[in-house]
């Protein structure tokens, strides 16, 4: 067993060799079956929507000032007792996010953080790195976690 | 090992003897709790969960305890007349006045029969109502929240313990005075008992939508010990059976004295009637001093409003609304059948069971045939209202319940057994023994029109040797019984807490989806509640200072705090910023003359604290709420009462 297990093994990596100047979605079908973990999930951030709710989705160019200020007043009676915008506080400051996370990824943590941090390879990357503090579900719904998504958005 | 297989053959043989017999121990109920199919019947797998609630009432320790049937696995403690520091109830300022009462704040009752509100006779599931027994009063507990929400006191009552049942549509919940006295109080001789005390039945009207309470009327009967009660239902709805002892009205060394006569009284009261009395100006109003106390989920907060006039009816006034049904040997439990038909009289020092008839009660009233009357009050015969008698062979019958299926099941406290019979054949089916010298039992739903009659919960009053030893203090013991067959069947033995006397349940699924999970921070109404942050601050008083505090994993906001000074009343008042499922947070503060709080979340709370010291003194989290709940702690540096140092507020600063 051991031995054909290790030859399977020796052969996908040899496919993920010979596929590697090819298409990328190959790739992610490769790495998704040998289930191994990206080296850094911080890297391949674009490949993680979360766990959750919500699926991929694409954002419209413009900004949504009104769901953006909606978002920042949600934001600011619910989260900031551990987020700030301006420096790293309990959790990481939202600040930018849209160039680190995917918009799914951001609200799949708002709404369903407790699953997130036991199996979304990010969210167990950072629960580790703020010292096992927990992201906590404030019951935000689907709606109020799209307009804090919203006003992230707004901080560049 | 050559002979392998016939070690195997002989191992299975003595495993499927084994089996065997003890199957058939089972079957002779020798050995009853120990065979398989008992123990599946209340096995309930890691992760699964009961199929009923069960509330029993705490007895002395004024709570109210939930289990799970039919595991008897203990849930949760209901703080209602006594103070609980494992919540703040009665500690925290915005609890204190649930304990409020015209003598003053009383930390303590004796909790007695938790009853759930009905709509049409069945279980609702909105409030559990239970008597406070010492310091007469009736609290209503939301089955949302799980909490207290309203007590109120009852006047001209003295142990309050025909209480606090409900009629079939939650119109009154209703009091009855155990101990008669003098109405209004005053200072006389105890010789004069006779004629100069009374017995208060108090009806509460419940306002349908919130269910605030408010006193109807109080009537005032003769001076007799009004035992227990329960309401009619179905046919008889509209009218209210309450047993009676001392109809001898002795007022010492009643263990002999109010044993003189060989029958008491049940007392059937028409409420409509008196009802529609009072609705048309009827009764007198009479000064009295009793405290109302209404907790409000929105502000958290609790308000105690003293009352100062109660509506009295004597029976006089209200010709044809009450009779004594005779009923042998100071009648204790008081139970009315599921179809409203049968009233069960348990005669305490007797063998037997009385039973009356409601239609045969009506038709005896319809004719006039009295056997005389006490003070005004028409008597009727027994012969004329008995519809039958149980021999039950048992000494010291106490409480009644039902199946819905026919049957009803008496506990005996002197002969220790409930006792399972037929109602009008009168026969009695099963009898099993408890463990030991049951009180009250329970079916969910027992008392209502509609029994769930699948398990019964014997309440003992003895423990003895059911579990390991714990000094001269047991705890007192339950037992479940699968009442589903012909025969009872012992199923599981439980320790309770307090003293149980009665309890009330219903089907979980009653309850589940009502279970409130959080508060909304968005509704927190509470005065000195904050809802983000931003809005901690300090502020001074005069010699108050007002803390307004957030809390969530893992931190206090603000958690740095000076120019607090010794002979300062220091207010927290926390919110607790969580919006998650069972996280709450805990408060303490060292050398604090009450006890920790636990908020849940998206509520608030208020701990007060009088620093007596100088210097600078750590608070923290008691709940241990993540990872780095052992940071969740802060400092309040304490000056002298004369420094001038300015308040000042910081969290990671």
């Amino acid at each position: 067993m051991k031995n054909l297990s290790t030859l399977v093994f020796v052969i996908a990596l040899s496919f993920l060799y010979a596929c590697g100047g090819g298409s990328k979605s190959r790739i992610e079908q490769i790495k998704a079956q040998s289930k191994v973990e990206a080296s850094d999930p911080y890297e391949n951030w674009e490949d993680y929507q979360g766990i959750g709710p919500v699926s991929e989705f694409k954002l419209p160019t413009s900004i949504n000032q009104e769901l953006a200020l909606s978002g920042q007043e949600i934001f600011e009676a619910k989260c900031t007792a551990c987020h700030k915008v301006d420096k790293k506080f309990i959790g990481p400051s939202p600040q930018g996010i849209m160039s680190r996370r995917n918009p799914a990824w951001v609200m799949n943590m708002i709404l369903n953080p407790n699953e997130m941090v036991q199996k979304d390879p990010i969210a167990k990357k950072l629960i580790q790195e703020y010292n096992g503090s927990p992201m906590a579900n404030q019951n935000l719904s689907k709606d109020e976690a799209r307009a804090v998504l919203e006003y992230f958005r707004t901080l560049k | 090992m050559k002979n392998n297989n016939l070690h195997a053959n002989a191992l299975i043989i003595g495993m499927l003897a084994l089996i065997m017999s003890c199957g058939q121990a089972g079957k002779n109920g020798s050995n009853g709790a120990l065979s398989g199919s008992i123990a599946e019947k209340v096995y309930i797998a890691p992760g699964e969960r009961d199929e009923q609630y069960a509330f029993l009432s705490g007895g002395y320790s004024g709570n109210l305890t939930v289990y799970g049937l039919p595991s008897g696995r203990l849930f949760k403690e209901i703080p209602v007349f006594s103070q609980f520091p494992t919540s703040g109830y009665g500690y925290s300022e915005e609890t204190k006045p649930m304990l409020n009462t015209s003598f003053g704040f009383i930390p303590w009752d004796d909790l007695h029969h938790p009853d759930i509100s009905q709509t049409n006779g069945e279980l609702d599931g909105r409030w559990i109502f239970a008597n406070g027994n010492n310091t007469p009063r009736i609290a209503r507990v939301s089955l949302s929240t799980f909490e207290t929400e309203e007590i109120i006191e009852v006047p001209n009552s003295a142990g309050n313990h025909s209480s606090s049942f409900i009629t079939e549509n939650t119109e009154y919940v209703v009091a009855g005075t155990r101990f008669s006295v003098p109405v209004p109080q005053k200072d006389i001789p105890i010789k004069e008992y006779k004629s100069n005390f009374k017995g208060a039945l108090t009806f509460i009207s419940v306002e349908p939508e919130h269910g605030h309470m408010d006193i109807k009327f109080q009537l005032l009967m003769p001076g007799f010990n009004y035992d227990l009660s329960h309401p009619g239902r179905g046919k008889s709805h509209g009218w209210f059976f309450f047993s009676t002892y001392n109809t001898e009205e002795a007022n010492t060394l009643l263990e002999v004295n109010a044993s003189q006569n060989d029958k008491d009284f049940i007392a059937a009261v028409n409420w409509k009637k008196i009802e529609e009395f009072v609705n048309n100006g009827g009764g007198t109003k009479m000064a009295s001093n009793y405290a109302h106390n209404v907790y409000n989920e929105s502000t958290h907060t609790a308000t105690s409003t003293i009352k100062k006039e109660v509506l009295t009816v004597n029976p006089a006034d209200v010709p044809g609304a009450i009779y004594f049904l005779p009923t042998p040997k100071s009648p204790h439990g008081c139970d009315v059948d599921p179809s409203g038909q049968y009233i069960v009289g348990a005669g305490k020092l007797s063998a037997n069971i009385t039973v009356h008839s409601f239609d045969k009660m009506l038709a005896a009233i319809e004719a006039k045939k009295f056997d005389g009357d006490a003070y005004g009050i028409p008597i009727l015969n027994y012969d004329d209202v008995l519809a039958g008698s149980v021999q039950s062979g048992g000494l010291g019958p106490l409480h009644t319940e039902f199946d819905g299926r026919g049957n009803a099941y008496t506990t005996f406290f002197i002969s220790s057994e409930v006792v399972k019979w037929k109602l009008e054949t009168w026969e009695v089916i099963d009898r099993k023994p408890t463990y030991y010298s049951v009180g009250h039992l329970m079916i969910p739903g027992g008392n209502s029109r509609n029994p769930h009659g699948k398990y019964l919960v014997a309440m003992n009053k003895i423990t003895k040797d059911r579990y390991l030893p714990t000094g001269p203090e047991m705890e007192h013991s339950a037992q479940i019984y699968d009442i589903s067959g012909e025969k009872m069947e012992l199923l599981y033995d439980f320790p309770t807490h307090g003293e149980p006397h009665y309890a009330a349940g219903c089907n979980a699924d009653l309850l589940v989806n009502n279970s409130k999970k959080i508060y909304r921070l968005d509704e927190n109404n509470h005065p000195y509640g904050i809802k983000s942050p931003a809005e901690a601050r300090v502020e001074r008083d005069g010699k108050e200072v007002h803390i307004y505090m957030s809390t969530i994993r893992s931190h206090f906001t603000p958690d740095n705090i000076e120019g607090v000074k010794v002979g300062d009343k220091v207010y927290f008042h926390i919110t607790n910023h969580e919006q998650d499922f069972d996280v709450p947070h805990g408060f303490s503060m060292i050398g604090q003359g009450t006890s920790e709080i636990l908020i849940m979340p998206g509520q608030t709370k208020t701990s007060l604290w009088e620093p007596k010291k100088v210097g600078v003194w750590p608070f923290y989290c008691t709940d241990f709420c993540s990872a780095l709940h052992q940071e969740m702690q802060g400092y309040i540096r304490v000056s002298p009462a004369q420094s001038d140092i300015q308040l000042s507020w910081s969290l990671d600063e």
